[in-house]
């Protein structure tokens, strides 16, 4: 009986730390680079971002890399993160921060609802608010800029490459990511408009929900079929891969060079690296690199013309792009 | 010899009748379509290997993951008379694992393969061992323990690999996943024969078979006669969990990437369904893995049919259903029922006429 006492004593204890440890964490994860003085001094600016998590994606994690490495101690600023999906998590972060008193307040919301309180008690409290990545349904007002990426531009670079390839002819697989998402609304967008106005042909057009398997199915069943194709618009590079992969078992050429033109998206660090080998034409990229332009911003080396500040998106074309690309610009490893 | 002419002849290849009828319907259906889709040509591939190609190639090929988790989940229904659920996320884990041993030294060689395989089907036992513990001693209901697994799978597959899709580059892996130099048919057909020829030998030297029935049939009456139900139950689960790390490997292989959130995405209905459609017992008891394997490549063909008609994606999964709900309302013991009372009505009636006719 005391041994089963002792046990379930040892129990509780043991729940309690793990459930104190949560609670802790919750609040600012990764905060656990205390500031030195406990306040803000010596011209360190304490910048709090609320972002989502990494393991989101490999956009994510590059964004996230970035974040660190421009909001350094170096740089002279104090970070503090906080990552989680769901919205209610965010703003429960970011009213720590705001408590805490961080000078700049960073914010890529899960939704893009219920931040209008938070926003305001940050504008009471006199700190500034940068959004990244994503906008908020707030008032201009409540922030200083949004830095974000601009989904159809995305998409219309990527098709005025093609066009600029000056093809007799052209005869597009079109294989599009999950239906409604940002990304692919995008960079449908721009594409529909060329079969639209007959300057593309559509052979097919068929989403594969990012799914790199799907993505080769809807290849292989075209190259059955026995139509003719000589471009594959697929919406990011696994896809991308997937379709190369349908091609490469049935014998058609690829890339610089070859019978097929690959386009894709993301920029994974392999996928530029088929680019420089020629085996694809064209990676697109939708750039998880805002934290440069806030901290510009941040220290007046610039000033915004406008609330929404639109990222400049790159484009690689196989014929040019270089190593040092690869290693400044790629996703992931 | 006899008796087995005379079940033939009595409309029964048992349980494989409904099966066969759908593959033979569907075959029938796209050579009046197109009598070009059956059409196999040899063509050299970018490797340069001369390779048969067409859509029956695609269909036997596109199935293998399918058909492999067929077997296995076929042995946990019969066993515990439920479904497995995380087999798919079970193979993302499985893939990565894969992956992360293959990348962690310089170079990939045929050591590295098959030692990535077997920690990739260590981990998937184990997993599949967890699973098999929550069904086989606390008693829980497989699809219900199951979907722990199935809810946090691809997130513990994340943290093997984090965000990024990790590519593996090596022609051994390029060899497994798509074409050996020198052989016409794709790998994963060949891996998809020789996991079936070892399930054969299985069988036939052990009575796996025969305890894994007796068990699903009816559990405490197995134990009585000696059979140990639980271990039963939980051999089940960790077969399935080596089906479950070849599929992963063979899906990572045909595209030399993990890509943890789409590996073998929704697989697990399908292979279910094989189960279905092969027309083993959802319930348990008595199973045939000839069916499943069958009702994979029904699946298959259903899936590369409709996309040869250019269905939108989207809709091919409400095409799907339809055509799965028939053939799983017609293999039903309700429809069974009626439908051999029809027949036997029939043959009565027509004794009756020859024997008037006697008379």
């Amino acid at each position: 009986m005391k041994r089963l006492k002792a046990l379930l004593l040892t129990g509780v204890l043991a729940m309690s730390m793990v459930f104190g440890g949560c609670t802790n964490g919750g609040g600012s994860t990764g905060g656990d680079t205390a500031p030195a003085g406990g306040t803000s001094s010596g011209g360190t600016i304490k910048v709090g971002v609320v972002n989502n998590p990494p393991s989101e994606s490999g956009y994510r994690e590059a964004n996230v890399k970035d974040m660190e490495a421009v909001f350094s101690k170096e740089n002279g600023y104090d970070l503090k993160t906080a990552y989680s999906l769901k919205n209610d998590d965010q703003l429960q972060a970011a009213q720590g921060f705001i408590t805490e008193g961080v000078d700049y307040l960073l914010i890529s919301a899960a939704e893009t609802t219920g931040w209008d309180e938070v926003l305001k008690s940050a504008k009471e409290a006199g700190i500034k608010v940068y959004l990244f990545d994503r906008m908020i349904d707030v008032d201009e007002s409540l922030y200083e800029a949004a830095v974000v990426s601009d989904m159809s531009a995305e998409g219309k670079t990527a098709v005025d490459w093609l066009l600029a390839q000056n093809l007799p002819e052209y005869k597009v697989i079109h294989i599009q990511g999950a239906m409604g998402s940002d990304a692919q609304i995008g960079r449908t967008a721009a594409l529909d408009e060329q079969f639209a106005s007959g300057k593309m042909t559509k052979v097919i057009q068929q989403t594969a929900t990012w799914d790199e398997a799907e993505a080769k199915n809807i290849v292989e069943s075209v190259i059955n079929s026995g139509d003719d194709f000589n471009v594959i618009y697929a919406e990011n590079d696994g896809m991308a891969k997937g379709a190369v992969a349908a091609l490469d078992e049935h014998g058609i050429t690829h890339g610089v060079d070859g019978k097929v033109i690959v386009m894709g998206f993301d920029c994974n660090k392999w996928a530029l690296r088929e680019l420089l080998a020629k085996q694809w034409n064209y990676d697109g990229q939708c750039s998880p690199f805002q934290a440069q332009i806030i901290s510009d911003l941040i220290q007046g080396k610039t000033t915004a013309s406008s609330k929404k500040i639109i990222n400049e998106e790159k484009g690689f074309d196989a014929k040019n792009i270089t190593q040092a690309d690869i290693d400044t610009y790629g996703l992931g490893e | 010899m006899k008796e087995k002419f005379m079940k033939f002849r009595k409309g029964g290849l048992g349980q494989l009748t409904i099966p066969l009828i759908a593959i033979a319907i569907l075959i029938l259906f796209n050579l009046i379509r197109d009598p070009g889709f059956f059409s196999i040509e040899i063509t050299h591939n970018n490797d340069g290997n001369a390779v048969l190609a067409g859509n029956l190639i695609s269909v036997i090929n596109g199935a293998s993951e399918l058909a492999v988790l067929a077997i296995g989940m076929t042995l946990v229904t019969a066993a515990c008379g439920g479904q497995d659920i995380s087999v798919g996320a079970a193979a993302a884990i499985a893939g990565s694992a894969f992956v992360k041993v293959l990348k962690s030294g310089p170079s990939i060689s045929g050591g590295t393969v098959l030692l990535a395989f077997l920690c990739a089907c260590i981990v998937a036992m184990l997993f599949a061992a967890f699973n098999g513990v929550l069904v086989a001693v606390f008693k829980i209901q497989p699809m219900i323990a199951t979907l722990i697994l199935y809810t946090c799978g691809r997130s513990i597959a994340y943290w093997i690999n984090g965000g990024a899709t990790p590519t593996v580059d090596s022609p051994i892996i390029r060899a497994i996943g798509r074409f050996i130099p020198g052989v016409p048919l794709p790998t994963p057909v060949l891996i998809v024969a020789g996991v079936t020829i070892l399930f054969m030998l299985i069988f036939h030297f052990t009575s796996l078979e025969l305890f894994t029935q007796s068990v699903g049939i009816n559990g405490s009456a197995a134990r009585l006669n000696g059979i140990n139900d639980t271990f039963i139950k939980l051999l089940s689960f960790i077969i399935l969990g080596f089906c479950v790390a070849v599929a992963g490997c063979i899906g990572v292989s045909r595209l030399e990437l993990i890509n943890h959130e789409t590996l073998l995405l929704d697989v697990e209905m399908d292979a279910i369904l094989a189960v279905a459609i092969g027309g083993n017992n959802l319930g348990g008891g008595k199973f045939k893995i000839s069916g499943s394997i069958i009702g994979a490549y029904v699946i298959q063909i259903l899936t590369t049919t409709l996309y040869a008609m250019k269905v939108s994606s989207t809709d091919v999964k409400a095409y799907k259903a339809v055509v799965i709900v028939l053939l799983v309302v017609i293999g039903s013991p309700v429809i069974k029922a009626k439908f051999a009372k029809l027949m036997a009505r029939g043959r009565s009636s027509k004794q009756r006429v020859s024997m008037k006719g006697a008379k």
